[in-house]
């Protein structure tokens, strides 16, 4: 019997005639950092959509450790349940910040809004705990009335993060959280997951194109092709001695820095 | 009240009967929910939508030979809108009107509730633009629906939220946000929040009705209506420095009214019967042109 905060079985969707991905099933523990790396189209994100119960498989399933120490099936979870355990105990960070952010609210309405979901209704506290956060995520505090609009990509991506880590979540599923930024700003704001993730014992689902990124956060790797997941260990272990053709190539496709 | 000629060749109250039923089977679940916004099929009316095709509709449905309709606008008897709906039952249903609001049986309204005490037996129907206090915040109707199945209102305070980091205060003046029966949160329409307190445990039924929305709900009489607040920031009702200008009245609802092309004005009662009533009382106001805060 594992004490594994998220167990997925043979998880298994199909768009149509197309295979999203197939037949996946691993364990994450609490505190642990997993990436999902591949290629474009590879089924990294039909993944992490599955596990986050946005798309429902043609099969399998997922399990999560609850705050009472039960093992659910995401699946039979009421609809009420699931929305508060997505917005309490888990944070989806997106590629896309207007996603995963409110761009008409202000940046302290939008980490507030997980408080106020919560049942907070004292603005002084929930603007106090606003901004703790956004200065954890070195988001100035006179920022705070500011909608994400105003903010360079790099700060809407920590905003997200503050936002959903508000309400004390033990698992966060970030998609690609640094495409699309600058080299300094990704380096800054993986420097701020990795320690926010330490600080915080998170267990992270990371999808990502970047072998660097998940050199840099993860403990361990599934490497993806075609919907499968081909080749999954430590993350030094597969970056350096990678087992599979593919992940081989992969890792030397990486462009020396 | 003028008197307007009856029409023929209409049905009673303008609906046809399939529609009139129709209609009050979804008022009857509205008030059987309060709060809840109930669909229904809402039918062109003779009138442009944002004219109160809604609260038409409702007030069409529930209104019977005996009844006596008054229609007010801003809280005022005598504007567009409120002659023609009044005129429009008179013709079409025949019913006798008036602009006394404790006369009235049934009192349609845009944006006011009257300043006298409603009692029971009365029915005030609202008209509605948009029934949906979610919907600036969130645009898909499918989620709003789940927010309020759920009873998920978190949003609602990420508004007031906005307005107290942006202004110091909750600066929400109109349609502002209310909890019914302690579980669903409803737009009570564009009334100014000067009239939220009103709605609590008022003894008269409230129906509203949104004709492009399509959705009617109702608050039943005796209901807990509650202002949604923080703790350290709770609901408060606007206040004006100086009474009505006409007639004396304090603690109503004022409009400001200009006077000239030099900025003269005044603020008098939005609410023209209950001004009225009081100058026929007696009561009369300063005339003065203080200005108010609202």
């Amino acid at each position: 019997m594992s004490d594994a905060l998220l167990q997925a079985r043979g998880l298994t969707k199909h768009y149509g005639a197309r295979l999203g991905c197939a037949d996946v099933s691993f364990d994450l523990d609490p505190g642990e950092v997993l990436a999902i790396v591949g290629e474009s189209g590879s089924g990294k994100s039909t993944l992490l959509s599955l596990v986050a119960t946005e798309l429902a498989p043609d099969s399998g399933s997922v399990s999560y450790r609850m705050r009472d120490g039960v093992m659910r099936d995401l699946s039979r979870l009421s609809e009420a349940e699931r929305r508060a355990l997505m917005r309490t105990d888990w944070g989806f960070v997106r590629q896309d910040a207007r996603q995963g952010l409110r761009m008409a609210v202000s940046a302290g309405g939008n980490v507030g809004e997980r408080l106020m979901g919560a049942g907070a209704r004292h603005y002084g506290t929930i603007r106090g705990t606003a901004l703790d956060w956004l200065a954890k995520v070195e988001i100035a505090a006179d920022r705070v009335d500011d909608p994400p609009t105003r903010f360079s990509g790099g700060m809407r991506q920590r905003l997200q993060i503050a936002r959903n880590l508000v309400t004390g979540p033990r698992l966060v599923l970030m998609d690609e959280p640094t495409s699309g930024l600058d080299v300094s700003v990704q380096a800054r704001l993986l420097d701020l997951i990795r320690g926010l993730v330490a600080e915080l014992g998170l267990a992270v689902i990371i999808v990502t194109h970047d072998l660097a990124v998940a050199r840099l956060l993860s403990h361990r790797v599934m490497v993806m092709r075609a919907g499968r997941v081909i080749e999954t260990g430590l993350t030094d272990q597969v970056l350096d001695d990678p087992a599979e053709p593919y992940t081989q190539l992969l890792v030397s496709s990486v462009l020396a820095a | 009240m003028s008197a307007a000629t009856p029409e023929t060749g209409y049905n009673f109250a303008y609906l046809d009967e399939g529609t009139k039923r129709m209609i009050r089977r979804a008022i009857l679940k509205a008030i059987a929910i309060p709060g809840y916004q109930v669909p229904f099929a809402s039918r062109e009316m003779p009138m442009p939508y944002g004219w109160g095709t809604g609260g038409v509709q409702v007030t069409a449905a529930i209104l019977g030979k005996r009844d006596v309709l008054k229609v007010i606008d801003q809280g005022s008897d005598d504007t567009t809108n409120a002659v023609s709906i009044r005129a429009f039952f008179a013709r079409t249903a025949d019913v006798a009107v008036t602009t006394r609001t404790r006369d009235a049986t049934v009192i349609q309204t845009r944006h006011r509730i009257p300043e006298a005490p409603l009692h029971e037996g009365q029915v005030l129907v609202y008209q509605v633009p948009i029934p949906e206090p979610l919907r600036f915040l969130e645009p898909r109707e499918t989620e709003t629906r789940q927010l309020h199945a759920l009873a998920e209102y978190g949003l609602m305070h990420v508004k007031l939220y906005e307005d107290i980091a942006r202004h110091g205060h909750i600066a929400t003046t109109y349609a502002y946000p209310v909890e019914v029966a302690g579980r669903y949160v409803m737009d009570p329409s564009p009334t100014p929040k000067f009239d939220n307190p009103k709605m609590d445990d008022c003894p008269a039924l409230q129906l509203f009705g949104a004709g492009r929305e399509k959705r009617i709900y109702a608050v039943p009489p005796h209901t807990r209506v509650r202002s949604l607040d923080f703790e350290d920031h709770p609901f408060r009702v606007q206040s004006f420095d100086t009474p009505c200008a006409l007639c004396g009245a304090e603690g109503v609802y004022l409009d400001e009214v200009l006077l000239d092309d030099a900025g003269k004005r005044m603020f008098v009662c939005s609410d023209t019967d209950h001004c009225e009533e009081r100058r026929a009382d007696g009561h009369v106001g300063t005339g003065g042109m203080e200005t108010a805060h609202v």
